[in-house]
């Protein structure tokens, strides 16, 4: 039993609509894999589709090599969370645990076990339409990990969460794949993923658009340039461009060189005698890697011209 | 059998849902209230009206019926626990959780119907018999004993109508998925007809065979006059056979639309 996930030419259609579109990628045991893609991308249909609850329009999952609904006890295999505030309003905390445990044959111990780990064991016995959107997200992940499961999913974990839950549930899910498990965890922010995930499926539009390590995403993907402040940005442009270096005017006025190193740009101000106020290598954040990759920057630039 | 095993685990958890809810309570306690407080106001006021009744209606009274009226306007509370242990999963979103526990959805719906179907049994079986004491004692000189002929069999089948049409109403939640429409839909089919379509020659015809009016005929004991309002063309036997089968169309119905659908 060794917890990979492969999903095989996996598409959704609504109607007209495609949602997902002919996906196929490995999850491997052992590393936190990020699922990215920009909202309404298809990351919850596939999850949704992983688990056996939507129907796939083509294709299939595989969990072990067998399909969700094949498999016994299931939440001692996967462990999933999806909606957090999709419990039951009326009923206590431990006994919105109490009956997914039963039916998989899991000890009652558990419960409270999971319940201390996710630091709700002090409101178990409170009902569940009073727990703020933090609290309701911390029992979604001790129902996902209730069967102690080698395989699991979560969708947008830290939505809702306070920078200290999103520190707690990043430390976890590194530990649950330290452990040897699969953890795959939808985001709709590259950011979050550069600091969790080691492996990344990135989709947009329902279709797959890489399937990398983040390291080699970044270095795919993310461009530097050199930025320079100067009072003659006019004249910087004017001797950039005389020694062939393409040069954009980012949003707060100062220049962005590209295919050039600072040290550069420093010798050539000094020999035309320009005045700068700073000059210094930037990174594109990943951010913008990623939009860039799901085709999102131009709208983002757009909107943002004046 | 790991399969028995798997499918007592998933009953035992549809169990732990229906007594975690306080809703379970409040709508079962009131069924049984409305039902017993209905049934013995409407003996009452029988017993005392019944010397000025014309001959006709004298002939066709039926005490047990009589007694039971409040059981028809009790069972819209059990329909509405009914309704809920599938809409409230709906509404809820704990769909998803349930079929994730248990993906197999003829086990998940099987355990869901045999839980509900066995606490509405054990739930009527008090609600039938509290209800048939009280309003017989409360018709007096009208009031008849379990022991009196067809009495036992009209009871049995207030039994059998009420735990039928709590199985009914989750297989139509389970089609509509939705509790508002559901008792939209529910509740004017079970007062309606018994309240006014029924009894109107043309439209009975078709609206007999409806699941409230063959559990009327089931919860009689006099076989009324041809010419009579509340005739109907079947006995009590063709009216169970009528109610199992719309409450097994409706759970198939249920089960079909589950299997069909994404949550």
């Amino acid at each position: 039993m060794s917890g990979v996930i492969e999903v095989r030419d996996l598409s959704k259609k609504y109607g007209t609509t495609t949602a997902v579109d002919r996906l196929s990628f490995t999850v491997r045991p052992g590393q936190v894999t990020g699922f990215l893609g920009p909202n309404g991308a298809g990351k919850s249909t596939t999850m949704r589709m992983m688990l056996d609850l939507d129907r796939p329009t083509t294709g299939h999952v595989l969990i072990d090599g067998e399909r969700y609904r094949r498999l016994s006890d299931p939440l001692r295999r996967v462990g999933a969370l999806l909606e957090a505030r999709a419990v039951h309003g009326g009923r206590s905390v431990y006994d919105t645990l109490r009956w997914p445990a039963r039916s998989n044959r899991i000890p009652e111990a558990r419960v409270r076990e999971v319940l201390e780990l996710v630091g709700l064991a002090g409101v178990a016995h409170q009902r569940a339409k009073g727990l703020s959107l933090g609290m309701a997200q911390r029992l979604g992940i001790a129902a996902a990990l209730l069967g102690d499961p080698p395989v699991l999913l979560f969708d947008e974990p830290v939505n809702g969460l306070d920078p200290e839950g999103i520190l707690w549930i990043r430390n976890l899910m590194k530990d649950l794949a330290a452990e040897g498990r699969t953890v795959f965890v939808s985001s709709h922010l590259m950011s979050e993923m550069a600091l969790t995930a080691e492996h990344l499926i990135v989709i947009g539009r329902g279709r797959l658009l890489a399937d990398t390590t983040v390291a080699a995403f970044i270095e795919a993907n993310s461009r530097s340039c050199v930025l320079i402040r100067t009072p003659e940005p006019d004249r910087m442009r004017a001797a950039l461009a005389g020694v062939g270096v393409r040069v954009e005017r980012a949003a707060d006025g100062a220049l962005e060189a590209y295919g050039t190193r600072a040290a550069a740009v420093g010798e050539l101000a000094a020999a035309q005698g320009l005045t700068v106020h700073e000059v210094s290598t930037r990174q594109a954040s990943l951010e913008e890697a990623f939009m860039r990759l799901t085709g999102e920057a131009a709208e983002h630039r757009a909107g943002g011209a004046r | 059998m790991r399969d028995a095993a798997r499918v007592r685990a998933a009953f035992a958890a549809e169990w732990i849902k229906i007594r975690t809810v306080r809703s379970t309570l409040w709508t079962l306690l009131l069924s049984l209230v409305v039902s017993v407080g209905l049934g013995i106001l409407v003996g009452h006021s029988m017993s005392a009206s019944f010397a000025g009744m014309d001959r006709e209606r004298q002939e066709n009274f039926d005490p047990v019926e009589a007694g039971f009226l409040g059981l028809t306007v009790g069972q819209i509370a059990l329909v509405v626990f009914g309704v809920l242990q599938i809409g409230a999963e709906y509404t809820s979103g704990t769909i998803r959780g349930s079929l994730l526990a248990v993906p197999r959805r003829g086990v998940f719906y099987g355990a869901k119907v045999a839980a509900t179907m066995l606490t509405a049994l054990v739930f009527s079986l008090f609600t039938v018999y509290i209800t048939f004491f009280a309003a017989q004692w409360a018709l007096g000189p009208q009031g008849v004993s379990l022991g009196d002929p067809g009495v036992l069999r009209a009871t049995l089948g207030a039994w059998a109508y009420l735990t039928l049409m709590c199985a009914f109403s989750i297989g139509v939640a389970a089609m509509l998925r939705s509790t508002a429409l559901t008792l939209g839909i529910m509740i004017p089919l079970l007062f309606l007809n018994s309240q006014g379509l029924g009894n109107v020659p043309k439209i009975r015809t078709v609206a007999q065979f409806l699941p409230d009016q063959a559990g009327a005929v089931m919860m009689r004991v006099v076989t009324v006059d041809e010419s009579f309002i509340t005739h109907r063309d079947f006995g009590p036997g063709t009216a169970l056979v009528i109610l199992l089968a719309w409450t097994a169309a409706a759970l198939v119905g249920g089960l079909m639309a589950l299997r069909r659908r994404d949550p």
